[in-house]
C-alpha cells in the first residue's frame, strides 16, 4: 500500500541559503514519525512544504500514492493534512468554539457550534470549554486548541511542530498519550521535536535532517539518544580551544551563583539554575536550543532582566548586542550619529551638561565608520539604509565605544554573510584580547565552537559547564540529551 | 529642517482651495467673491491679522506644541481639549481671586494655576497607564467629555456670575489679564507661544533629554534595550508636560481673550491642535507655521460668513482636504522609500 504522505527530492532555497537539498520523507499509514535535526536543519521547512506554506523549488508531493500540488493550507486540509504550529495561531479575542469553527469552516451559529466543539473534544479525548476566550486559556489548553483545530478538519495526517516545547513534562506526556490513541485509530503523525527521549519513546520511525539533507531514517526502537545526537550534529571533530594562559588567572568580571530568572517570552522555559563565571579576556560561548533559558540568562547578565533568585555580580560598564538589531539595537529612521548618542547615553564624550555637541558626535561617528569598516555615506545616513552586515558592524562599534568590561551578545552574526561574520568574530576576539569578558550565545553550534574559549550549555533552564577538551559532538549531545540523571 | 518637507503642505493648501472653489460653485456661490471675502477676513488689513488671525493662532500653536511633545514620545494625547478646559477653569478661578495683586504676579499666578490644572487633568490617564496599562488614547479622549461637563457645571454653579443669569463667569481681575498690543486684540500669549516653540526646538535638537524623548517615540524597544532609557517614565513625563502645555493654552485664552469662562470657549482647539501638530510633523517651528495657517483659515471663515453669506463651516472642508492630502503624500513617500512603489 502506498504511504499516506511522501515527499520526494524536495529542494528549497531561501535567497542564497539552501534550506532543503533533495530531501526524501515517507510517512506510512498509522505511524508516528519523528523528525529530528539541529536549529536550521530544515525540519519546519520540510513540513511547511507538506502543508502548502512553503513552495519547493524542486521535488514532488504524493498523498496516498497520488502526486499533488499543495498551494496552500486549504489544499492541505482538503487532502486531510492538519498542522499544529509551534506558536499560538488562534485569534485571541474569539472563543474556543469560534476559533475551531473558523479553522474548520463550520457555520458560526453559537449553539450548534458549541455542541459540535464539545463533541469533538470528547471524541478525541481532548475536552475543552467551547465558551472560553482563546487568550484566557492556560498554555496547555492553548496547545490543545491548536490540536483540535487540526483535528476538526477531519485530518488523517497530523504535522506537529514541537508541540511539547511550551508544556510542562506531565502535560507533554498527556499529549503524547493522545498521539498514541490517534495512531491506534489509523491516523498518522509527523512529530518535530528536539527532545530525543520523547522521539524514541513515542515514534515508530525516526528521520534525521542535517543541513537540509536527510541523513538517516529508521525504526525508533533501535535508537539511542547519543546516537541520534551524533547523527544530527555530524562529526567534524573539534580541536579543543586553547584557553589563553592569562585568562585562567585574570580578574573575574561576571560571577553568577544559583541564578534563576523568570521566562521573558510567551514560550520556552525560565532559567532555573546557573552558576559560572567569566574572566577578563575570555570568550565564553553559550550553546543551547532555542527557548531553553539562554535568553533570560544573557539578558539578566546584561542588566535587562531582574533575577528571581540567586546572586549576580557583573562589573560595569556592560555592553549588550541584542539578537534583533533592527528593532532592539538601532532606530532605523535615526541617523548613525543619533544611534551612537542613544547607545552611549550620559557617558558619551559629546555630553556637555544637559547639552549635546553634535559636531563632536558626528566626528566620532565618522571615525567609527572607518575603524569598523562600516560602509555608509556618512554619520547622517539613517541606520535603515545600511545592509545587515554594516548595521551589525555599527552595532558592535557602538557596543565597544562605551569601553565595556563585559560584552554580552545574542546571535551576533545572525543573517550575515561569511565576510561580515568573520569580521564580527575578529572584533569579539580582539575585544577579549584587550581584556573584555565576552559572553555570547549563538543558535549555530559551529559558531559557538569556533569562537569560544569555553562553552556552557543551557538546557531546560540548567547551565552545564563543559570541560575544556569537549568535542563538538559532546556539546551537541548535552544540548539535546542533557546530563545523564539530571533531568 | 529642510524646506522641501513642507512642499506637500503647500500643495495640500492649494488642493483645499480648489475643492472649496468647486463646492462654492456647486452650491451657487461665486467662488471669486467668496474667496475674496475669506482672504479679506484673514489678511485684509493689519487689523484682521492682528485681531483675528493671530489671537486664533495662539491657542492652536500652544496646544499643537503640547500635543507634538506627547506624540514625539509615542504617547497619543488626544485629550488636549479637556486639558485646555481644565486650565481655563483653573485660570478663571484664580483670576477671580487675584484682585489687588500687581499685574506680573497676578498673570504668573494665573498661568501657573492653569498649567497645574492641565497636569492634574492628564495625571489621571498617566496613572491609569502606569498602573493598569490603560491606553492613553482612550482615557485622554474620554476625559474631554468629562471636562466639557465640568465647565458646564462650573458656569452654572460655583463659577457662575454674581447675578446668576447667564451661564458664564464674572470677568477676571484686570491685573490678571495679559497685556495687548494697543488697539488690537493681539495679546502677550503670542510671545509665550514663540518662546515655547523655540525652547522645545532647542530641547529636541540639542539636549540629551530631548533626544531620548524622540528615541522613545521613534524606537521604544531600541531606546529601552540599546539606549537603556526608562521609556515608561519618559512617556509619563511627556504626557504630563503635554497636559501642562495644553492647560497653559487654557490660561492664555482666559487671560488674553475671553477674560471669563463660558461653555464654548474653545471651538475645538484641542482637536484642531492635533492636525496642527501632525501637519508640522511634530516640529516645533513648523507648528508655528501650521498654527498660523489654521488661525488664518478660521479667521477667513468669519469673513466668508459675514461678507459673502457662506456658512463658515465650509472652511472645515479646506482643513479636511489639507489633512488628507498631507497624510496621503506621507503614505506615498513611505512606499517609495520601501521600494514598493
Amino acid at each position: 500500500m502506498a504511504p499516506v504522505l511522501e515527499l520526494r527530492g524536495i529542494t528549497k532555497h531561501f535567497g542564497p541559503v539552501l534550506a532543503l537539498h533533495g530531501a526524501d520523507f515517507i510517512l506510512e499509514e498509522g505511524e508516528i514519525h519523528a523528525l529530528l535535526g539541529e536549529n536550521g536543519a530544515g525540519k519546519s521547512t520540510l513540513m511547511g512544504v507538506a502543508f502548502g506554506l512553503v513552495r519547493p523549488d524542486a521535488g514532488q508531493i504524493l498523498v496516498r500514492g497520488t502526486a499533488q500540488q499543495i498551494r496552500g493550507p486549504l489544499d492541505a486540509r482538503r487532502l486531510g493534512i492538519g498542522m499544529v504550529h509551534q506558536h499560538f495561531t488562534s485569534v485571541p479575542a474569539l472563543t474556543v468554539a469560534e476559533n475551531i469553527g473558523l479553522a474548520a469552516g463550520w457555520p458560526v451559529s453559537p449553539g450548534p457550534l458549541s455542541r459540535r466543539v464539545r463533541d469533538l473534544g470528547e471524541q478525541t479525548g481532548l475536552p475543552i470549554d467551547p465558551a472560553m476566550r482563546a487568550e484566557d486559556l492556560p498554555a496547555v489548553l492553548k496547545q490543545r486548541l491548536e490540536v483540535l483545530k487540526a483535528l476538526a478538519t477531519d485530518a488523517r495526517i497530523l504535522l506537529l511542530d514541537e508541540p511539547s516545547s511550551v508544556l510542562s513534562p506531565p502535560e507533554a506526556e498527556a499529549l503524547l498519550t493522545r498521539l498514541r490513541d490517534f495512531r491506534s485509530r489509523g491516523m498518522s503523525a509527523v512529530l518535530i521535536t528536539h527532545k530525543l527521549d520523547e522521539a524514541i519513546r513515542i515514534a515508530d520511525r525516526i528521520t534525521v535532517l542535517r543541513r537540509g539533507e536527510v541523513v538517516h531514517t529508521g525504526p525508533a526502537g533501535a535508537e539511542s539518544a547519543p546516537r541520534l545526537a551524533a547523527l544530527m550534529i555530524g562529526d567534524p571533530a573539534w580541536a579543543p580551544h586553547r584557553l589563553s594562559q592569562s585568562a585562567s588567572t585574570s580578574e573575574v568580571r561576571v560571577r553568577v551563583q544559583g541564578l534563576a530568572v523568570e521566562r521573558s517570552g510567551p514560550s520556552g522555559v525560565p532559567l532555573r539554575e546557573a552558576t559560572f563565571s567569566v574572566r577578563s579576556g575570555e570568550v565564553v560561548g553559550i550553546a543551547a536550543v532555542e527557548g531553553n533559558g539562554q535568553r533570560e540568562l544573557l539578558r539578566a547578565v546584561a542588566g535587562l532582566l531582574r533575577p528571581s533568585r540567586g546572586d549576580l555580580a557583573v562589573s560595569t560598564p556592560v555592553s549588550f548586542v541584542p539578537e534583533d538589531r533592527t528593532s532592539e539595537a538601532l532606530i532605523g529612521e535615526f541617523s548613525l550619529a543619533e544611534n551612537l548618542v542613544m547607545a552611549e547615553g550620559e557617558s558619551g564624550a559629546w555630553i556637555r551638561g544637559p547639552w549635546l555637541d553634535w559636531g563632536s558626535v558626528e566626528r566620532r561617528t565618522q571615525e567609527l565608520l572607518g575603524e569598523f569598516s562600516v560602509r555608509a555615506p556618512g554619520p547622517r545616513t539613517p541606520a535603515v539604509a545600511l545592509s545587515g552586515g554594516n548595521q551589525q558592524r555599527m552595532v558592535l562599534a557602538m557596543a565597544l565605544e562605551r569601553q565595556p568590561t563585559v560584552l554580552v551578545a545574542e546571535n551576533p552574526t545572525r543573517g550575515l554573510d561569511i565576510k561580515a561574520t568573520a569580521e564580527i568574530h575578529a572584533r569579539l576576539r580582539e575585544a577579549a584580547r584587550q581584556g573584555v569578558a565576552v559572553l555570547f550565545h549563538s543558535s549555530d553550534l559551529d559558531e559557538v565552537v569556533e569562537l569560544a574559549d569555553r562553552v556552557l550549555v543551557v538546557r531546560e533552564g540548567q547551565v552545564i559547564e563543559l570541560s575544556p577538551g569537549a568535542t563538538r559532538q559532546e556539546i551537541g549531545a548535552r544540548m539535546l540529551v542533557g546530563v545523564p540523571g539530571a533531568s | 529642517m529642510r524646506v522641501e518637507r513642507f512642499l506637500p503642505l503647500v500643495a495640500a493648501v492649494l488642493a483645499g482651495i480648489a475643492v472649496l472653489a468647486v463646492t462654492l460653485l456647486a452650491t451657487g456661490h461665486d467662488p471669486i467673491i467668496a474667496m475674496g471675502a475669506m482672504w479679506r477676513g484673514a489678511f485684509g488689513s493689519w487689523d484682521t491679522i492682528l485681531s483675528a488671525v493671530l489671537p486664533r493662532s495662539i491657542p492652536l500653536i500652544i496646544i499643537g506644541l503640547g500635543i507634538g511633545l506627547a506624540f514625539r514620545a509615542g504617547a497619543l494625547n488626544i485629550g488636549a481639549e479637556g486639558q485646555f478646559y481644565a486650565g481655563a477653569i483653573a485660570a478663571t478661578w484664580a483670576g477671580l481671586h487675584l484682585n489687588g495683586w500687581p499685574a506680573p504676579l497676578a498673570i504668573a499666578a494665573l498661568l501657573i494655576t492653569s498649567i497645574l490644572a492641565g497636569v492634574v487633568w492628564v495625571a489621571v490617564p498617566v496613572l491609569l497607564r502606569v498602573r493598569f496599562g490603560v491606553l492613553e488614547v482612550i482615557s485622554t479622549l474620554l476625559l474631554n467629555f468629562v471636562a466639557d461637563a465640568l465647565v458646564s457645571w462650573m458656569v452654572q454653579g460655583p463659577l457662575q456670575e454674581a447675578k446668576r443669569i447667564y451661564p458664564q463667569s464674572d470677568p477676571i481681575a484686570v491685573s490678571a489679564r495679559l497685556p495687548q498690543v494697543p488697539g488690537t486684540r493681539l495679546h502677550l500669549g503670542l510671545l509665550l507661544a514663540v518662546v515655547l516653540a523655540l525652547g522645545l526646538w532647542l530641547i529636541y535638537r540639542r539636549t540629551l533629554w530631548g533626544f531620548q524623548l524622540r528615541a522613545t517615540g521613534a524606537g521604544p524597544l531600541a531606546a529601552r534595550i540599546a539606549g537603556r532609557i526608562d521609556t515608561n517614565r519618559m512617556i509619563a513625563t511627556a504626557l504630563l508636560l503635554s497636559g501642562a502645555i495644553a492647560g497653559l493654552a487654557g490660561g492664555t485664552e482666559v487671560s488674553g481673550v475671553s477674560y471669563a469662562l463660558f461653555q464654548s470657549l474653545s471651538p475645538g482647539y484641542g482637536f484642531t491642535g492635533i492636525a496642527v501638530a501632525l501637519l508640522a510633523r511634530l516640529d516645533p517651528l513648523g507648528t508655528l507655521a501650521t498654527g498660523l495657517l489654521f488661525g488664518a483659515l478660521e479667521a477667513g471663515a468669519g469673513g466668508l460668513q459675514r461678507e459673502a453669506g457662506v456658512p463658515a463651516v465650509l472652511v472645515y472642508l479646506i482643513e479636511a482636504v489639507i489633512i488628507i492630502v498631507v497624510l496621503l503624500s506621507d503614505a506615498f513617500a513611505r512606499r517609495r522609500s520601501d521600494g514598493r512603489f
